[in-house]
């Protein structure tokens, strides 16, 4: 095999190689800038997803949460405005819910907003935080009057 | 508000399309490599070409179609980026076979096979990573039982002068490997729990937060182990892979620089410590600071590595045409003691020249940024953890070898992942990138609606409440 052809041999594989690595860069910068952003209020489209969406949002009367109500337990009563969201509830001392409650985490769980649309997200505590009977193990979309439960404690949104 | 839905209203796509579009751009890195080797040797492709590239791309497809079945929203660059590694590696390791008639090759392939199908079955087992936040202290026993199992007598195995091989029949493992994986998990289970201890108790001196007293023990547990490893195994790589993945993991935890301070501060003690103390060490710092003291004795390893890496130049002399082996006849030898294993990276910038070595530094660094990029929008705290850890197991690797053969830190021995020859690391790397495509999966994942059933409610249904024994208790 001639010299040339080997030199050809050799760039044309170092070419390849930085095809592939720019490839990889410009799939991440696309991954980057390439995102949708969901419609406010409604769950994110998810083509060909085999999970098909029931209703938008049950339970969820008309009008916008202001503030998280502890409404059973220990500490029923404390209000926490949503303006300063995301709210911190468990029971360490940087929580904005701040709960005595045996059965709850001291970072338990966090009501953040996406849009007008307002989730409740577990922070891995130890007994779960629950919608119902479910527990939750991924951020969870919540409406006006949705019951969240922590430990012995739930709290709900109000307007 | 704001920078919430700037977080959570941005929904990822889930690529699965531009991941199989830069597999088959990795396999061609893969196997054309395996063929300019053929090209550059013998002046023909090799014979098995098909059967050799057909088995790697049926590994690389059923990995893809794992990922796609199981992990649809995974980062798409991670599984590539890891198979061009894995193919070129292959390549560099068959090219040393030819040059000096070893199989190492084959066996790697038979390795890779067993890491492909351990990364199927990690992705495949684990649902979701937060499950394995509940075996801390179990993970961590075991790591530290798998360090141990190469000083005992009878399976320990010495190689090289390191103690960390244990030999079974004819398989012989590197337990270490496996243990820095499992290390990672407990570290990230560990820290999830104690880091508002860690973070928020101490006292300032200095302009730097120093921890309180108490709270040091685990950091100084950690340093002990490393310093055994060092001095009883002498494996001044894996010591400082176990420190350095400790501190980093504590203060990403903390955020709080004091740990780095207190950490740099037992590194450089120890540092000077093992040099005074310990031969093997000192050895390897003076052929450091002066390789050509002795180029044909000590330093000889690592001059052959300068040699090579000024030969390759900018573009290399090309896969298959370097002076890899010296001698004729029966007495031929490679030219770079241990071509394959520490110093693959020699081989690299030999052959493929700077930009090759460049290309194989970014795409690390690819792997590196995608865990840390995962770990930045994984919701949950372990999984931001463990894949922070993860990603800093691989950078240290990379930067200790690739420092160590090309005169930036004194040598130690480490495997480069994906591309040195080493059964071990190899199945231990490809677990990490499946724990990490199972982070990712789990952070890029949209919020599903809040009526779909539970995913798995026989696991829901019954909870096991942990008995944990905190420090808010006494709060």
């Amino acid at each position: 095999m001639s010299e040339l052809t080997l030199f050809l041999v050799r760039i044309a594989y170092l070419a390849i190689l930085w095809i592939f690595v720019l490839s990889a860069i410009s799939v991440i910068r696309s991954d980057m800038f390439g995102a949708r952003v969901p419609t406010p209020a409604a769950a994110p489209p998810q083509p060909g997803n085999q999970k098909k969406k029931k209703k938008a949002a049950p339970k969820q009367k008309r009008g916008t949460p202001t503030q998280a109500v502890v409404v059973q337990g220990v500490n029923s009563g404390i209000i926490a405005d949503l303006a300063a969201a995301p709210i911190l509830i468990g029971r360490g001392n940087d929580a904005a819910i701040k709960l005595d409650d045996d059965y709850v985490s001291t970072r338990h769980a966090r009501i953040v907003a996406s849009g007008d649309q307002w989730y409740v997200e577990d922070l891995g505590s130890t007994n779960g935080t629950y919608l119902g009977s479910q527990r939750i193990t991924q951020p969870v979309p919540i409406g006006l009057g949705s019951q969240v439960r922590i430990g012995k404690t739930i709290v709900e949104l109000r307007k | 508000m704001p920078q919430n839905s700037a977080l959570m209203g941005f929904v990822h796509r889930r690529r699965r399309g531009a991941e199989l579009f830069l597999l088959i751009l990795a396999l061609i890195v893969g196997i054309g490599a395996y063929a300019v080797v053929g090209l550059g040797v013998d002046g023909e492709v090799p014979t098995n070409l098909i059967g050799y590239g057909g088995w790697l791309t049926l590994l690389i497809i059923a990995a893809h179609v794992t990922v796609r079945l199981v992990a649809p929203y995974a980062d798409p660059v991670l599984l590539p980026v890891v198979a061009a590694l894995n193919g070129l590696g292959l390549a560099v390791i068959h090219r040393i076979d030819l040059a000096v008639d070893t199989s190492d090759a084959s066996r790697q392939l038979m390795w890779m096979t067993l890491g492909v199908a351990l990364f199927i079955g990690t992705l495949v087992l684990i649902r979701d990573h937060r499950v394995l936040g509940r075996y801390t202290y179990t993970f961590g026993l075991s790591a530290i039982i798998l360090l141990i199992l190469p000083m005992l007598p009878g399976i320990g195995n010495e190689v090289n002068g390191a103690r960390i091989w244990i030999k079974l029949g004819p398989l012989s493992f590197q337990p270490g490997e496996v243990a820095k994986v499992l290390l990672v998990l407990a570290f990230a289970g560990y820290l999830v729990q104690h880091r508002d201890a860690l973070a928020l108790a101490g006292r300032r001196f200095l302009f730097i937060d120093l921890p309180r007293g108490r709270d040091l023990g685990p950091i100084l547990a950690m340093w002990g182990v490393s310093m055994a490893i060092l001095v009883l195994q002498k494996d001044l790589g894996s010591s400082l892979l176990f420190f350095g993945l400790f501190l980093v993991m504590l203060y990403v935890a903390t955020e709080r620089p004091g740990w780095l301070f207190v950490g740099g501060g037992l590194f450089l003690a120890g540092a000077v410590a093992a040099y005074a103390l310990v031969p093997h060490v000192q050895q390897r710092v003076d052929i450091w600071l002066d390789p050509f003291a002795d180029p044909n004795g000590d330093g000889y390893q690592l001059v052959q590595s300068l040699y090579a890496f000024s030969w390759g130049g900018m573009i290399g002399r090309g896969l298959g045409e370097g002076m890899l082996t010296l001698g004729s006849g029966d007495n031929v030898h490679l030219r770079v003691p241990e071509a394959h294993n520490d110093f693959i990276m020699a081989i690299i910038g030999e052959e493929l020249g700077l930009t090759g070595v460049m290309a194989v530094l970014l795409m690390y660094g690819l792997i590196v940024e995608r865990a840390l990029r995962a770990a930045l929008i994984s919701r949950d705290g372990f999984g931001k953890l463990v894949a922070v850890g993860l990603g800093t197991v691989i950078a240290i690797q990379v930067f200790v070898v690739t420092g160590g053969v090309s005169r930036l830190v004194p040598l130690t021995g480490l495997t480069t992942p994906f591309l040195s020859a080493g059964g071990s690391s190899l199945v231990a790397n490809w677990v990490i990138i499946a724990l990490l495509l199972r982070i990712s999966d789990q952070a890029r994942r949209p919020a599903p609606p809040v009526d779909q059933p539970a995913e798995d409610p026989d696991q829901l249904d019954t909870q096991i409440v942990k008995v944990m024994p905190r420090e808010e208790a006494s709060r």
